[in-house]
């Protein structure tokens, strides 16, 4: 199959390219930008006039809900919501049940997602046994099974003894380790920021030091053990603080911050809405000012979606007892458009955010479009926008508390290894 | 999504009492003064009134409390309303049913009015926000949130003692962070303008940025209740102990239990309200609540008009 | 469109006053309802010098329109100052026409005692009944126009006057 996209407008972060080019893709590769070689007969043209050519986007965070909670979502419905968010390559969080802490279980989850033949899937390894934070995981034999990564879900960091165990054995073998700063002794039951709306809301609260308590042991144990650490959703003017001091003082840290927390704030819990109900929690609004503007500044290196479905019924329950989280694939390029646009920032360095970013954080050769690379890319209209409704929405969750938004960004189509795994014409 | 607080339709006629918060001053008065009638009815030979005969009002407990649920049974039985109770504490949640399908059950059986009380947070506003447009609900407690007819009887007794509020200094003395009822009250003193609002307790009971409600903030009881006029006690739950918010009650007693001698640091016509059950020797001393400025009991007698008054209000407010 | 000629109140009062006079036995009492029942029945009871109080009845907890219009949002407190069972009573209303707020008192009397009779006053009856009630006494029996609302007014200096007013929707 040989793909001819002409007239779009190719942004390529990494390359430092934005400018109208044509893209040439044979044998799942991009073969030439510019001029096609010599011999080049397209089975298909695709015309991006007027569109945003661009690598195909790489999510930190997407969870498929498998093995063990196809009920909230399977891997058919969250596979296909992610390429129609035009997100080619995400790393799934090991908190399935069962966690994805045997070979096993990896190797099955990557074969699965393999057959559909859409998004690259990267599992994250689970860094402890069953999540547990009491034993490590074989994280050698999860990386031949495909872990690039190991990590512990949202606030369940092991003691610190373990974790530094952890670590340790991770910089053995060069693996990075990926970490949610949340002090779990800090967090009790809590599911609010600690601050006004949950003060007159009277629900329980994390306050901003269970995150930088947290987040003050991870950088001294990354100091200690010469890991490289991603911290995962950072929801705090004094995180980004903390980790700025750290990337100044040479550590080897990247981080990121999720689509909701760069947009909303804790007032957006309104009267209990529940899809506000996520970890970290929606801080203050001088909070999210400072994820916005560390991200502008370079502290926070990605956004990812931290996409969570959930089932209606797990939501439709009192904000305490209903499950955290929000889906957001599919908003992936909106929101983070929204922000760059605010921010008045060049389409390159907003892309940058989505694209060649995470995919360093990850890992993995993917984010960019070279001659010769992976032809995975997204094509997509910046100035159409659409309204966030449960059927405009594929992903089996409809949990977002940006339902009834108008955002910007429609992708029109996703190339994965250079077959269209979504197109949708105007 | 629209985010408006589903206690007031779009016209800001009442359909649910769900919170104090946001409550117009005008729709406070009108409670508070169709409870002073219902007073009237109580005191008659006959405590009965025909207004919301073949009216069906579920009284749905999720959290037990004998007490409350019975205040708002009396006021719904004067109404003549037909009255059921549920202690689902203890039936359908445990068998796996969510809290919406059992509001749903009851809905199918004609239900008019919910009155509901939940351990969590925002569950009066989700059942609010889900029945049918002419299915009432009234908050009867919701975790740490509101308790507004606690509030609203706790502002006619303020009234009946003190007249006006807009001269008035008034204490919430005690455990501020766990309580609905304080957040209520603050909400209700605010909005019936009474120009200051005081909170005493150590750090450890009070919620971050609480003077963001409009209150000041005190940690001793010497200081806070100079000159105040109205003496809002709350109720101290054993459970602080073990959750690390206090050492001992002993301790909490002798410095912030109302005894006497703290009770003659306030102003001499001070009334002394409590939202009961009191732990006496814990955050009160019986020589206070017994005493001459307290207003405990009739604060109890005026809990049933103010529900009375809030059942037949929205009640006779259509959607 | 002609206005409505409508009677002087203060006329009727006291075409009332001669009315009831033959039959006031000592030992009656005055219940007024609310607003218009209430101001006659206190220039009655100055009038006649009665010696008991008298009472006054909201009955908007007793109406059967509650449904269609729910509470009104100034519902004033009932207050019977004396014991209604064995009592002579005469209830005094402005204007009579379907009888159901006079069903509404007396069904609110009964709530207080049993008494011994009801008598019922009005200044004007302008038909249109119901109910089978009917009034003992009457200042002034009109036709009006079914649309319209006839309302019992008092000035500053204490003066009675009828006005004749489109029916609104206050509740």
């Amino acid at each position: 199959m040989k793909i001819h996209i002409k007239n779009g407008r190719l942004v390529d972060p990494k390359n430092a390219v934005d400018t109208v080019q044509d893209v040439f893709i044979a044998a799942g590769k991009v073969v030439a930008i510019g001029t096609a070689p010599g011999d080049f007969h397209a089975n298909r043209v695709i015309d991006a006039n007027s569109l945003v050519v661009c690598p195909g986007f790489v999510d930190l965070s997407v969870r498929l809900r498998e093995p063990g909670l196809e009920y909230k979502a399977t891997l058919e419905s969250e596979m296909n919501a992610a390429v129609a968010g035009g997100v080619t390559s995400f790393a799934c969080p090991p908190d399935t049940d069962p966690p994805l802490d045997e070979p096993g279980l990896v190797e099955m989850l990557k074969h699965r997602a393999k057959n559909l033949n859409q998004a690259n899937v990267y599992p994250i390894g689970a860094l402890t046994q069953g999540l547990q934070g009491k034993r490590l995981t074989e994280m050698a034999e999860l990386n031949d099974a495909g872990c690039v990564v190991f990590g512990q879900p949202d606030g369940l960091l092991p003691d610190l003894r373990v974790l530094m165990q952890a670590m340790n054995y991770a910089a053995t073998f060069n693996f990075s380790v990926w970490l949610r700063p949340q002090e779990i002794n800090l967090t009790n039951h809590g599911v609010a920021h600690d601050g006004e709306v949950a003060t007159r809301l009277g629900l329980p609260t994390v306050p901003v030091c269970a995150e930088t308590i947290a987040l003050s042991n991870i950088i001294l144990l990354a100091q200690e053990t010469g890991v490289r650490v991603h911290i995962c959703r950072v929801s705090s003017a004094e995180g980004i603080m903390m980790i700025s001091a750290a990337k100044q003082q040479g550590l080897p840290i990247t981080c990121d911050v999720t689509i909701n927390h760069i947009h909303l704030s804790e007032m957006d819990i309104g009267f209990f809405d529940s899809n506000c109900h996520m970890m970290p929690p929606l801080r203050s609004a001088n909070d999210r000012e400072a994820l916005r503007k560390g991200l502008f500044d370079g502290v926070i290196d990605a956004i990812c979606s931290d996409h969570a479905p959930v089932d209606e019924d797990a939501k439709l329950l009192p904000f305490g007892q209903s499950e955290m989280g929000a889906m957001g694939v599919e908003l992936l390029l909106p929101l983070t458009l929204k922000w760059g646009m605010e921010m008045n920032l060049p389409m390159i360095e907003i892309l940058a955010k989505i694209t060649y970013e995470p995919a360093q954080i990850l890992g993995v050769a993917a984010g960019h479009l070279s001659v010769g690379s992976a032809a995975d890319l997204c094509i997509f209209d910046p100035e159409y926008y659409w309204q966030v409704t449960p059927s405009a929405i594929l992903s089996q969750g409809k949990n977002t508390p940006f339902l009834g938004m108008e955002l910007p960004g429609g992708i029109r189509y996703t190339l994965v290894n250079g077959h269209v795994v979504y197109g949708k014409s105007v | 999504m629209i985010n408006r607080n589903p206690q007031l339709n779009e016209n800001g006629v009442l359909q649910h009492l769900l919170t104090t918060e946001g409550l117009p001053v005008s729709v406070l008065l009108q409670i508070l003064d169709t409870a002073e009638s219902f007073v009237g009815v109580t005191e008659r030979d006959v405590k009965k009134i025909p207004l919301l005969r073949g009216k069906s009002i579920f009284n749905l407990f999720f959290e037990s409390s004998t007490r409350t649920r019975t205040t708002f049974e009396i006021a719904a039985k004067r109404l003549s309303a037909d009255v059921i109770n549920l202690n689902v504490a203890v039936s359908a949640q445990t068998k796996g049913e969510t809290l919406l399908d059992t509001v749903d059950n009851l809905s199918a059986m004609n239900a008019d009015m919910f009155v509901v009380r939940h351990m969590q947070s925002g569950a009066a506003h989700l059942i609010a926000n889900h029945v049918q447009s002419d299915i009432h609900v009234i908050n009867a407690g919701d975790g740490r949130h509101a308790h507004p007819t606690q509030a609203l009887l706790d502002m006619f007794t303020i009234r009946r003692y003190k007249r006006d509020f807009h001269n008035l200094r008034v204490a919430i003395i005690g455990d501020i962070l766990h309580s609905r009822v304080a957040r209520s009250q603050i909400h209700a003193l605010t909005t019936l303008g009474v120009p200051e609002v005081r909170v005493i307790a150590p750090k450890t009971l009070l919620p971050r940025m609480v003077e963001r409600l409009g209150v000041h903030i005190y940690h001793d009881m010497a200081k806070g209740l100079k000159n105040i006029d109205v003496l809002m006690m709350l109720r101290l739950q054993k459970e602080r102990m073990q959750t690390a918010n206090l050492p001992s009650f002993e301790e909490y007693f002798k410095y912030y239990g109302l005894t006497p001698e703290k009770l003659s640091l306030a102003r001499p016509d001070a009334i002394v309200m409590h939202p009961g059950p009191m732990n006496r020797g814990v955050e009160i001393d019986s020589g206070v609540a017994d005493g001459k400025q307290s207003v405990i009991l009739p604060q109890v007698k005026f809990g049933i008009a103010v529900r009375m008054a809030v059942m037949s209000i929205l009640a006779g407010n259509q959607a | 469109m002609n206005s409505i000629q409508l009677p002087d109140a203060e006329e009727l009062f006291k075409h009332l006053v001669t009315e009831i006079q033959p039959d006031i036995i000592k030992g009656f009492t005055l219940v007024g309802i609310r607003t218009g029942g209430v101001w006659l029945a206190e220039r009655l009871h100055r009038e006649f010098e009665f010696s008991q109080p008298m009472g006054m009845l909201d009955v908007s907890f007793y109406r059967d329109d509650f449904d269609k219009i729910g509470l009104h949002s100034r519902v004033k407190r009932s207050e019977i100052p004396f014991s209604v069972d064995d009592a002579h009573i005469l209830l005094v209303d402005d204007v009579l026409q379907t009888g159901r707020t006079i069903r509404a008192a007396i069904n609110e009397l009964f709530d207080y005692g049993r008494p011994a009779s009801i008598s019922l006053i009005v200044l004007v009856d302008r038909g249109g009944r119901e109910l089978p009630i009917a009034a003992q006494y009457v200042g002034a029996t009109l036709e009006l126009p079914a649309g319209k609302k006839l309302e019992l007014r008092r000035s500053s200096d204490d003066k009675l006057s009828l006005s004749l007013n489109d029916k609104t929707l206050t509740v």
